[in-house]
């Protein structure tokens, strides 16, 4: 399958990353290299098997609803690089 | 002048040195300034290290009981938290991130006496096999620093091979426990998935990813083994099943069990001809030992790393989408003033080439129109694959096979070639799609200096057999 700059532009938009043209450029190239090897896997015949989503056969595993190993805020915003004593902050989202 | 062989002799040392975990902490503390050249270590907790011995010692001749881990010096990849204590992924993105809480495998080695002496160098977000990858620089191979450690846990490894520390602690998704031991000569254990808790493991891919662990001594890893193992209420992937006395296990001497190897691995063009013929020769030396070793055939050799590959990055989309600038990490500032442009600045800035390529391909596999052709694909050769292990497992007791096809490559070797890197981890990943319990125990020395191992893998929760056998492969 061909990899354009356009894909790679809509697939940097889905990750939330930005390019240059350049990086752009080096990153088609490694994708398609990629999906080239990936594309192997066309190669096996899978039909009617029913994809494996799990590891482990345990099902719901559940205890009791007590509260265990919460943080506090303080702790929560220790790593934050902009807040202030409440909240995280980011750039303005509902613009006039 | 401080030496270590085993946790078990150690503990004897102690016996009658009541200062002998302060002669430990300082000789390790020592010797990791003396080799800083193999960016080993991302950090030391010297001081602390020295606090907690002397807490230790003070303990100990006080008559308190010892933890079974009592002042066994520890290393911990740059992957695992430990509270109040920095831990990056080996990324610009996390870096001066400390923990809020540590891991449960973390707890428990602590409160079975263990000192934590400091984090280790590895590929960012545990994405590589060379440990190249890292934000912080290179990581070199003490046997010979031209050439790699492997990867992605290459610090954790080197620090165990170069004697920086008794043991070590990695993570193995595709076989970054496994293939970084083979490449320095040591052993390297991932436990079944699900043995460990991975509570507090920066996640890379979940259904994948096992805490793992590197040692000189077999016994000594299955100790930390015993330690670390057992469910949690903060996973729920940790399995309940009981765990056994792997240490017992570990000096067991066996034979007679039935060993399979696969046909197409010997045979795959990749294979370095001295692997192959040390292999080809060893296996002759397990039947005269008494085992029943026998090739079967394997067709799906060339279909496991890229089924790895549509999984590992379509979780690691998913698991590092977590990084947005905002609640923790790097976060780029600068002539921004709209949500999405911080998330993609900071990401951008914050994550490196490899990161970004796997990222890319994770949202492509999972992407509107690729989902079924890949994504499920990839989901149902990983079913099939599974249903293909039980049957073998109905016939063989264990799997061997090189760990790696070649032995450690030259700096630089492959880091332009993402492809080319992937293909070292073709024996491995195969025990981790299937999340079978999988060891590298050091067997042989190749022409050219390096070390290589053989991987022995066994059925799920199967790790008393894998112990007692690679004590059975390790034995003259």
């Amino acid at each position: 399958m061909e990899v354009t700059e356009q894909m790679i532009q809509h697939l940097a938009n889905l990750s939330r990353l930005s390019f240059s043209d350049e990086e752009t450029k080096a990153f088609k190239n490694d994708l398609q290299g990629m999906i080239a090897f990936v594309e192997k896997l066309q190669e096996v015949d899978t039909t009617g098997i029913q994809p494996l989503q799990h590891m482990g056969d345990a099902v719901n595993v559940l205890r009791e609803d007590e509260i265990q190993g919460s943080i506090n805020r303080t702790e929560a915003l220790k790593n934050s690089p902009i807040k202030d004593d409440t909240f995280f902050k980011v750039p303005k989202v509902i613009k006039k | 002048m401080f030496s270590y062989t085993s946790i078990k002799e150690y503990h004897s040392f102690l016996g009658t040195n009541p200062d002998g975990c302060m002669q430990a902490v300082k000789h390790y503390i020592a010797a990791i300034e003396a080799n800083k050249h193999l960016n080993a270590f991302l950090e030391v907790f010297a001081d602390e290290a020295l606090q907690r011995a002397a807490e230790l010692d003070k303990q100990r001749t006080e008559g308190q009981t010892m933890g079974r881990l009592h002042g066994v010096v520890v290393s911990l990849k740059d992957v695992i938290c430990y509270k109040g204590h920095k831990v990056t992924a080996a990324s610009k993105i996390l870096d001066n991130f400390e923990s809020v809480y540590s891991a449960t495998a973390v707890e428990r080695l602590l409160a079975e006496g263990a000192i934590i002496i400091g984090r280790n160098n590895c590929d960012e977000f545990a994405m590589g096999s060379s440990s190249e990858n890292s934000a912080f620089g290179t990581v070199k191979n003490a046997r010979d620093t031209s050439r790699v450690p492997g990867g992605s846990s290459g610090g954790s490894a080197v620090a165990v091979q170069a004697d920086l520390t008794m043991i070590s602690l990695g993570s193995d998704t595709g076989g970054s426990v496994r293939q970084p031991a083979d490449f320095c000569g040591i052993i390297g254990m991932k436990p079944s998935y699900g043995r460990i808790s991975r509570y507090g493991l920066i996640a890379y891919a979940s259904s994948f990813d096992q805490i793992g662990i590197f040692g000189k001594n077999l016994a000594d890893v299955a100790i930390a083994l015993e330690v670390m193992s057992g469910e949690d209420n903060f996973d729920s992937t940790a399995s309940s099943k009981p765990v056994a006395h792997y240490e017992e296990h570990s000096h067991k001497l066996i034979t007679g069990k039935k060993i399979a190897y696969f046909k197409q691995v010997l045979d795959h063009p990749g294979i370095d001809p001295e692997i192959k013929a040390a292999t080809e020769n060893y296996i002759q030396t397990l039947k005269d030992k008494g085992f029943i070793v026998e090739a079967i055939n394997f067709d799906w050799l060339d279909y496991i790393v890229p089924t790895y590959y549509i999984l590992t990055t379509a979780e690691a989309t998913s698991n590092l989408s977590r990084f947005d600038g905002v609640r923790y990490g790097f976060r780029s500032t600068e002539g921004i003033d709209d949500l999405n442009e911080m998330y993609k600045q900071s990401r951008s800035k914050g994550f490196g080439k490899e990161v970004q390529r796997r990222i890319l391909l994770g949202n492509f596999v999972l992407s509107s129109g690729y989902f079924d052709a890949y994504f499920t694909k990839a989901q149902q050769v990983r079913k099939l694959l599974s249903d293909n292990t039980a049957t073998i497992f109905e016939q063989y007791d264990a799997i061997i096979s090189p760990t790696v096809p070649a032995p450690a490559f030259k700096l630089g070797e492959k880091s332009d070639d993402s492809v080319a890197m992937y293909l070292a981890d073709i024996y491995t990943v195969y025990a981790n799609l299937v999340g079978l319990p999988s060891i590298s125990v050091p067997l042989f020395t190749h022409s050219n200096g390096m070390p290589f191992g053989l991987q022995l893998m066994t059925n799920h929760y199967e790790e008393e057999l894998m112990f007692a056998l690679s004590n059975s492969f390790l034995a003259k």
